[in-house]
């Protein structure tokens, strides 16, 4: 049982940051913008969540302006798809253990 | 450490947003039956312009020419897109409302532009068609086209539109076998295949 629970990711068991990491596993990439109306979020709640995944090299970051207004987009890294991956498993395995 | 039930909610709530951040889940069933429904009647007073009074099944021999009955066969075609949009657009806002979804999202704009690409090449492809004359083949070319942009669209839609698309394909290749009888494949495809995948959707989704 202890097992199970140290294969969680510490970053990924905030539902937030599972769900915006599992927006940028669907996706090719995602922007803030979107995410925020997606998930309905608020800036700050959100911000906070993207600069702890971006800490972690969960996810990368491109910045660029449309129409002179600030445009940033997001992408999963490498890293962030398998912590997404192995953190699915280990919730799948909670799961289906209880049952 | 959570409790397991809460694990479960996690699992649950990605699934949602998963499917969500892909596909464009507000496009209505109804929507669909309704343009299937004009393209009919357009369909109708094409044939009161070309055919009239022999039957639309039997093989047309002569072929439009004539710069009146082209340009009211485009006024048809124009207010079927329009009427069909139009409804699509008022009925897929209606259904973003019940969801509680914004209709111009992420989701839709990927959409517009994968599909879009297929449709311009085939609505310039058939301009020119028109254009050098080749009558007979702009109905099967259209056909195909807009299967290939459902086909296209389909990875941000329901899985389902993928077959409402191959449908449109094989309607369209065997219709250029058959020159002269585009107005029949037109009904089936645009009409008939339209009112039938509107209605699954409409009984699998919207209810």
């Amino acid at each position: 049982m202890k097992n199970i629970f140290e294969n969680l990711d510490k970053i990924l068991e905030n539902r937030a940051r599972l769900q915006i990491m599992s927006v940028l596993i669907s996706n090719d990439s995602y922007d803030f913008n979107s995410l925020k109306e997606l998930l309905n979020s608020t800036d700050g709640h959100l911000a906070s969540h993207m600069k702890a995944l971006e800490k972690e090299k969960y996810i990368s970051i491109n910045k660029s302006f449309i129409d002179r207004k600030p445009n940033t987009k997001y992408k999963a890294t490498a890293k962030g798809i398998t912590a997404f991956k192995k953190h699915l498993d280990a919730l799948e395995a909670l799961v289906k253990q209880q049952k | 450490m959570k409790e397991i039930s809460e694990y479960e909610k996690d699992l649950a709530s990605i699934r949602h947003i998963m499917e969500r951040s892909v596909k464009f889940i507000s496009l209505s069933g109804i929507s669909g039956v309704m343009s299937g429904v004009y393209a009919i009647l357009g369909a109708v007073a094409a044939y009161f312009i070309l055919y009239y009074p022999v039957s639309p099944f039997n093989q047309r021999v002569y072929s439009i020419n004539d710069y009146q009955t082209l340009s009211q066969l485009t006024f048809i075609a124009i207010v079927v897109l329009i009427t069909s949009l139009a409804t699509g657009f008022l009925f897929s806002s209606r259904k973003a409302k019940k969801y509680n979804e914004k209709l111009w999202n992420a989701t839709t704009k990927k959409l517009l532009i994968n599909i879009s690409i297929p449709l311009f090449t085939g609505g310039f492809f058939i301009l020119i068609l028109l254009y050098t004359g080749h009558f007979s083949v702009a109905a099967p070319a259209s056909l195909i086209f807009y299967g290939l942009a459902l086909i296209q669209g389909s990875a941000n839609m329901y899985d389902e539109i993928r077959y409402l698309g191959l449908g449109e394909i094989v309607l369209g290749l065997i219709s250029a076998l058959f020159p002269g009888y585009g107005l029949i494949f037109w009904v089936m495809g645009f009409g008939i295949l339209h009112i039938v995948y509107g209605t699954i959707m409409h009984i699998k989704y919207d209810r």
